[in-house]
């Protein structure tokens, strides 16, 4: 419940949002100020809900998947990675080549380094510095270029299928990712030098919104936010998925806890990410991208959960069957929403530009909570 | 110096013709201002309308003088309509007593220095009533913000200026570029210290990034002129230009020789001397609005309380400081 302004409180309630700059998307949040500084912070949800369960209980698996992409715009493929992955389990009989499984990883990994770009902009965005988000939309523009000569679409990928992937990739792509790579990695000390180290930058961030690890866990904080309390709680690694176990890459975390430490694991993430793209396109294994038997028609029975690591952090389907070709009750458990939920207690008596920074520092993407 | 009976009618040429260079150079700058962000963003930046997408502020400008006014309900209405006209009206009066070059000035006054923080102090108050008037809490946050900046500011400013002032004695901006010559009052170490204190402050007085707190887009919306459409922002961005030039004009009088070169005195007579004055003048004013230009599309913006620790705790001993050390040397020296 939104708590009613108090006549005898001489406090200023504050709508943020929903059209708001800074809330990216149509997030509200109720601010009680006592002039700069905000006494309590109320995130209202809800303005961008477009049923996507309900949806999902009424279609069948297959025609549900284009949705799952809008979910999150920014990292599209994790969420349909999830979801394929969640149907497929349902499906014991069906033998997953295990090219498409790379191609999988791949471009969920590739989109993983443009979501992480893309909160890096507005991050910046957000703490009032215009250009950063131009240079960064730069490199994402690479990404989404060799993404889209696979997937065929820039933002809301569907390049999954039960049973493999849509479309098989050539030399030339390969090489296109390995030289994306490369120049990735020569661009990264560019942004640590225009942004990192700024003193304007770093005094806004550094301890501001400082998240405990009690408070991590008690809230169910999962992504970056976790890893930059000091928790290396990673859904690649605590319960893999795909090909993630045969890749060498490691959890980043920072003992920081604040903006600051969730903006460092964000990079050091953007870093891991081009290592799991460099070893699987090295090991990417000859074959077909599609299973040879692929049920027409998919009748489960049963219930599973499965979770991933998108780039907000873990993302779980939780679909039951009753022997129908659509589920019974599907549930989609969010990174967001969990990360969100936290702002209440932590932004209690901080200042309107830290709530800003907070809320940036988060990467939410609000379709994704509204669902 | 006898007082001079003011000739109305040069006065009124003058004012014209300066409404007419402010407009002009409202528009080119903002025209440099959009190129040079797009150049430092690896964009174009404008190039569709006119050479180079020079005429794009022109109707940028056409644009906005098409629009509807929007008076908000609960707005005090004549207040809400004074305050983008209080904003853009003192700065171009300001600008009367700049000499841009020896004879290229409208008015000399014995007080110009006066006469110009005076009229400055006034966009303070055109925020703030902008702020209350639009009956905005986004609008009043940007108010209060802007008030709390602006005094502030306003002391290592003064303080600065007030070096310069002591150094050649005079409150005269004519005299006060002869007095400096080509030895230029920033190759002092005094001159030095004041001049970056009082470019600091003067950026804080103009509101830009990475000081933009009263507009703070990402907190505040758009601040004290969220509610303000057509040509009421129009003149607030007039405003805010026409003080780019005044703090830049400021700065290059007092600090940077006016329209001498370093080291060279230009005393000639005849009207090419003079063009030539005016345009080094103004080559020295733009050169210090591109360093602005360059700051903002650089740097995030500080925080609220951040902003005023620095005015509070850096600025304002450093340049009280700066202000005795140079007394003293005065009276030991001799300026």
């Amino acid at each position: 419940m939104i708590q009613k302004p108090d006549p005898t409180q001489e406090t200023l309630v504050l709508n943020m949002g929903p059209q708001h700059p800074s809330t990216h998307g149509v997030l509200r949040v109720v601010l009680h100020c006592d002039g700069e500084y905000v006494l309590d912070a109320e995130p209202v949800i809800g303005y961008g809900h477009r049923m996507h369960e309900l949806i999902g209980e009424v279609r069948d698996h297959r025609g549900f998947y284009a949705n799952v992409g809008r979910m999150d715009y920014g990292g599209a493929l994790s969420f349909g990675h999830g979801h394929i992955l969640a149907v497929e389990r349902m499906l014991p009989d069906l033998e997953v080549p295990e090219r498409a499984e790379y191609l999988r990883v791949i471009t969920t990994e590739l989109n993983r380094v443009a979501s992480h770009l893309l909160w890096f902009g507005a991050f910046l965005l957000d703490l009032g510095a215009f250009t950063p988000i131009l240079y960064s939309f730069d490199d994402r523009e690479a990404i989404l270029d060799l993404l889209e000569h696979v997937t065929g679409a820039r933002l809301t990928f569907s390049y999954m299928r039960v049973g493999g992937v849509a479309a098989d990739v050539d030399k030339d792509w390969c090489d296109g990712v390995i030289a994306f790579v490369k120049r990735m990695r020569e661009r990264v000390p560019m942004y640590h030098k225009l942004v990192t180290g700024n003193i304007i930058f770093r005094k806004r961030v550094e301890d501001v919104g400082h998240i405990t690890r009690d408070m991590a866990l008690k809230y169910g904080c999962t992504g970056p936010v976790i890893r930059g309390s000091g928790i290396p709680y990673d859904v690649r690694r605590s319960e893999p998925y795909s090909i993630y176990p045969e890749l060498d890459f490691e959890i980043p975390t920072s003992e920081r806890c604040d903006c600051m430490g969730r903006y460092n694991v964000r990079w050091e993430e953007i870093e891991q990410s081009l290592r799991i793209i460099e070893q699987a396109i090295t090991k990417l294994p000859e074959g077909p991208v599609m299973a040879d038997k692929v049920p027409k028609v998919i009748k489960a029975k049963g219930e599973v959960y499965q979770a991933v690591e998108a780039a907000r952090g873990s993302l779980g389907y939780y679909i039951a069957c009753d022997g129908t070709t659509s589920p019974y009750r599907m549930k989609i458990r969010v990174p967001s929403y969990s990360n969100l939920s936290i702002l209440k207690e932590l932004t209690r008596g901080i200042l309107l530009s830290d709530l800003v920074a907070v809320m940036g520092s988060f990467d939410l993407v609000i379709p994704e909570i509204d669902r | 110096m006898q007082i001079q009976s003011p000739n109305i009618l040069l006065i009124v040429v003058a004012a014209v013709v300066m409404v007419l260079y402010v407009f002009t150079n409202s528009a080119v700058l903002v025209w440099v201002e959009r190129k040079v962000s797009a150049h430092i963003q690896r964009r174009p930046g404008p190039f569709e309308v006119g050479p180079f997408g020079l005429l794009q502020t022109a109707i940028d400008g056409l644009k906005l003088m098409a629009k509807q006014l929007i008076i908000p309900a609960k707005a005090d209405k004549r207040i809400f309509m004074l305050a983008p006209v209080l904003s853009f009206v003192p700065p171009i009066a300001a600008l009367l007593t700049v000499p841009f070059g020896k004879v290229v000035q409208v008015q000399n006054l014995d007080i110009g220095i006066l006469f110009i923080l005076s009229l400055a102090a006034l966009n303070v108050l055109a925020i703030l009533i902008a702020g209350w008037s639009s009956a905005n809490k986004y609008s009043l946050f940007g108010a209060v913000r802007s008030v709390a900046q602006n005094i502030a500011y306003e002391i290592p400013l003064l303080l600065s200026l007030l070096t310069a002032v002591l150094w050649m004695g005079t409150l005269n901006l004519g005299e006060l570029v002869d007095a400096q010559g080509g030895f230029w009052f920033v190759f002092t170490p005094f001159g030095f210290i004041a001049f970056v204190i009082y470019f600091v402050t003067g950026m804080a007085e103009t509101n830009r990034a990475p000081f933009d707190l009263p507009e703070a887009e990402s907190e505040l919306t758009a601040g004290f002129h969220t509610e303000y459409s057509g040509m009421g922002f129009g003149l607030f961005f007039l405003g805010e230009y026409t003080n780019m030039i005044l703090v830049s004009a400021i700065a290059t009088s007092l600090f940077l020789g006016g329209y001498n070169l370093p080291f060279i005195t230009l005393n000639g007579e005849g009207i090419l001397w003079e063009l030539i004055r005016v345009l080094i003048f103004l080559a020295k004013a733009y050169f210090l609005i591109f360093v602005m230009i360059w700051m903002r599309w650089t740097f995030p913006r500080v925080r609220f309380d951040q902003l005023l620790n620095l005015c509070w705790k850096v600025l304002i001993p450093f340049s009280l400081v700066n202000l005795a050390a140079a007394a003293i040397w005065i009276k030991a020296v001799g300026g």
